[in-house]
């Protein structure tokens, strides 16, 4: 896909591929063999009709593939920008055996913009009213697909949202060059156009309890509040200025948009040498953030090699284009500061991979006597989040695992609690959009069956 | 806000642009609905709220946040305000007193023209100090002081809550320590979001990061890290300044494109 030269866009926060034209679309769709059992529908967390919407962007009949989209998936635009294919629907393609496979992703991705670009979104058909309320705890990718489904079905939906703009880490988290925040926002507007109605900086857990929505007249309340409680290090030094976590620094710059200060107020500390620890998605979304905001070095640092990063591929190949340096088999043990607490360097050692863990992934051991100092003024943790304990807290009888992730059925999302729903995050850990989108799905099928029952 | 109990607090925007301002609670009518909040102009985004007017709406506000005070009967309370601080430590001393302690509340301010909520302050405790800088109104000196005095006369001081400074707040944990007196102070470190999602409020409290938007804001005085809340409070001094200086150049430029536009 045609895209912003790496030397162009760590200048800018605009999106980076330009998306295909509709040649481009035409040509890639006519590549796909139309399998008789496609293997791309079972790679697929939600099960989409790959073939099926394929097969219409080949016709020139978009808007049609687009409908085909939603029908199995909420989130078209965005799950086409932020999937994971290659581990997914691509991997298991036909061709990927032998050349390279459908761009799945990026078809999806095109589908879904032709038909917001045309400006032709058709309201789907809802069904008669039900009657039944339904509150919605977290607007992020499980809370928005939950809600776009039970209204289709003709139940009354309320999304809460703690934040005062509504998607979750689709807005905080996942930065403007990724996903521009006019996509989830339109994907927004449009649930509120089918009826869904948004509460912002609306806490639940602080203005109001689980127990007391339920006194409030909802009949049922799913809750995907996602995985708000970020990771720390718990080394030395860690409070030091410079040391953010990767919510903070991405909730920075995304939601509180600190890449344009002072035209917006909130600010944001764009040191000159920034290393980010860790190797997932977020980790390269907080490096690049970090180029983007003119530092001249931004590393990785990872303790283990380059195949045990969680990062989905082409986010580590685009960081790599800009200049990202990666430190592999690398573990910060101490932060360095100035005397008025600023953080001045990081102090590592490097590691060797021993036995495979509890992961299956090759465990990292420190090599003795290696350590090092880097030169830094900015570190961002990127080591994964817990799940924020908010809702779980003020909620008596909701079961919770040892790392307080909420109890739920995986087919369902049935909780310890009746009525009450649980998905994505705030369930598996940190996951992806289109597991979180895919927990929505099972758990709006359950919620509407529940609501049946009453 | 229904739920909002003393010590909690809010986070407001004033406009789109507007960053996440966290501002305690200084008094709630639930029943008028009416949510006091109380300001000092020291940045760009308090200078823009003070040019808000009778009328005027902030884009969000929303809240209550934090952990409440913990109120229980203790027997005498001192409930000590220093500048901005004395509009937080109202409603505690307010529920602190309905829980049946006989509260003292000791408030501060650098001169008399600075003094705030008197009378409120007044109303909500069983007896008032009033203490200044310069010696202009009530005790010559600082609230610190006026505590030490008491103490040193052997009064009895069973759990004493403070907001204020920094600076005071130390100064006050080191006075109440050799008592052995209970006390809890509500720290205002920088916060985005306030739910326990970002970390930016970390503090250290009895040698662990705790993050004061969940966690607290209230903590034991005598557990504070109160060297590394002052460094960390400064991370963003730069960037203040040229946001305050930015508001400033824009108020000029606005006024003098009233000025040069008004019809003669």
């Amino acid at each position: 896909m045609p895209e912003q030269t790496p030397e162009q866009r760590v200048k800018n926060f605009k999106e980076v591929p330009f998306g295909y034209t509709e040649e481009l679309a035409k040509i890639e769709s006519q590549r796909c063999l139309f399998c008789k059992k496609p293997l791309c529908i079972a790679g697929c967390p939600v099960e989409i009709d790959i073939p099926g919407f394929i097969k219409l962007i080949s016709e020139g009949d978009y808007i049609g593939a687009a409908k085909k989209l939603k029908e199995s998936n909420s989130l078209p635009a965005v799950c086409g920008r932020v999937c994971p294919q290659e581990d997914q629907c691509e991997k298991v393609c036909v061709l990927a055996k032998k050349y390279q496979p459908v761009a799945i992703g990026n078809l999806e991705r095109f589908a879904a913009d032709y038909e917001r670009e045309s400006g032709n979104v058709e309201i789907p058909k809802i069904e008669k009213s039900t009657g039944k309320k339904v509150a919605i705890v977290g607007s992020g990718p499980a809370g928005l697909t939950v809600a776009g489904d039970l209204i289709k079905m003709g139940h009354q939906v309320t999304v809460f949202e703690a934040l005062h703009k509504a998607g979750g880490v689709l807005v905080y988290g996942i930065p403007e060059f990724r996903l521009p925040k006019a996509i989830v926002q339109s994907e927004v507007d449009y649930l509120a156009k089918l009826g869904v109605e948004f509460k912002t900086s609306n806490v639940v857990g602080m203005l109001q309890t689980i127990d007391d929505l339920f006194a409030s007249g909802y009949h049922a309340i799913f809750i995907g509040t996602g995985a708000g409680l970020p990771n720390f290090m718990r080394i030395p030094g860690e409070n030091l200025n410079g040391v953010y976590s990767s919510n903070e620094y991405l909730t920075r710059s995304n939601l509180m948009k600190a890449y344009s200060f002072p035209e917006n107020d909130t600010p944001i500390f764009s040191g000159k040498n920034v290393a980010v620890l860790g190797g997932g998605n977020t980790a390269m979304d907080s490096v690049r953030t970090a180029l983007r905001l003119g530092a001249d070095n931004a590393y990785i640092v990872y303790r283990r090699s380059r195949t045990e990063m969680p990062a989905r591929k082409d986010e580590i190949h685009h960081a790599e284009q800009e200049g990202v340096k990666f430190d592999f088999l690398t573990a910060p043990i101490k932060f360095l500061g100035t005397e008025d607490g600023w953080l001045k360097g990081m102090e590592c050692i490097r590691m060797k991979l021993g036995e495979p863990d509890d992961s299956g992934r090759r465990r990292p051991v420190p090599i003795e006597g290696s350590n090092y100092v880097m030169d830094v003024d900015t570190v961002i943790v990127a080591i994964g989040n817990s799940s924020n304990p908010l809702v779980p807290k003020t909620t008596p009888g909701l079961n919770v695992n040892k790392w307080g992730n909420i109890t739920a059925d995986p087919e369902t999302g049935q909780t310890s609690r009746k009525g009450v729903f649980a998905g994505g995050d705030i369930v598996t850990g940190g996951a992806t959009v289109i597991l979180a989108a895919g927990a929505g799905k099972k758990a709006a099928r359950a919620i509407d069956a529940f609501l049946k029952t009453l | 806000m229904e739920k909002a109990r003393p010590g909690q607090f809010v986070i407001l925007r004033i406009d789109e642009a507007g960053e996440r301002i966290p501002m305690s609670i200084a008094d709630l009518d639930k029943k008028k609905g009416i949510l006091t909040i109380v300001f000092q102009e020291v940045g760009k985004s308090t200078a823009q709220l003070g040019t808000l007017k009778q009328g005027d709406s902030l884009v969000d506000v929303v809240g209550p946040l934090g952990t409440p005070t913990h109120i229980e009967n203790y027997g005498n309370c001192v409930c000590v305000g220093g500048g901005i601080g004395i509009a937080p430590i109202h409603p505690v001393a307010k529920a602190l007193r309905e829980a049946g302690n006989y509260v003292t509340s000791i408030i501060g301010a650098r001169n008399k023209e600075l003094m705030i909520m008197e009378e409120e302050s007044k109303a909500a405790c069983d007896k008032l100090i009033i203490s200044t800088d310069d010696g202009s109104y009530g005790f010559h000196g600082f609230v610190t002081q006026v505590l030490a005095g008491m103490l040193e006369k052997g009064e009895k001081v069973d759990f004493a809550f403070s907001v204020g400074p920094v600076l005071m707040m130390r100064a006050l944990a080191r006075v109440t320590l050799p008592y052995k007196v209970k006390t809890i102070i509500s720290l205002n470190p920088i916060m985005v979001d306030g739910t326990g999602m970002c970390g930016a409020c970390r503090v250290t409290v009895d040698n662990q990061t705790k993050f004061a938007c969940v966690d607290g804001p209230d903590f034991d005085a005598h557990l504070v890290d109160f060297e590394e809340l002052l460094k960390r409070q400064r991370m963003y001094l730069k960037q203040e300044k040229v946001a305050m200086d930015n508001f400033v150049s824009s108020l000029e430029q606005s006024a003098h494109h009233h000025q040069t536009h008004k019809p003669a």
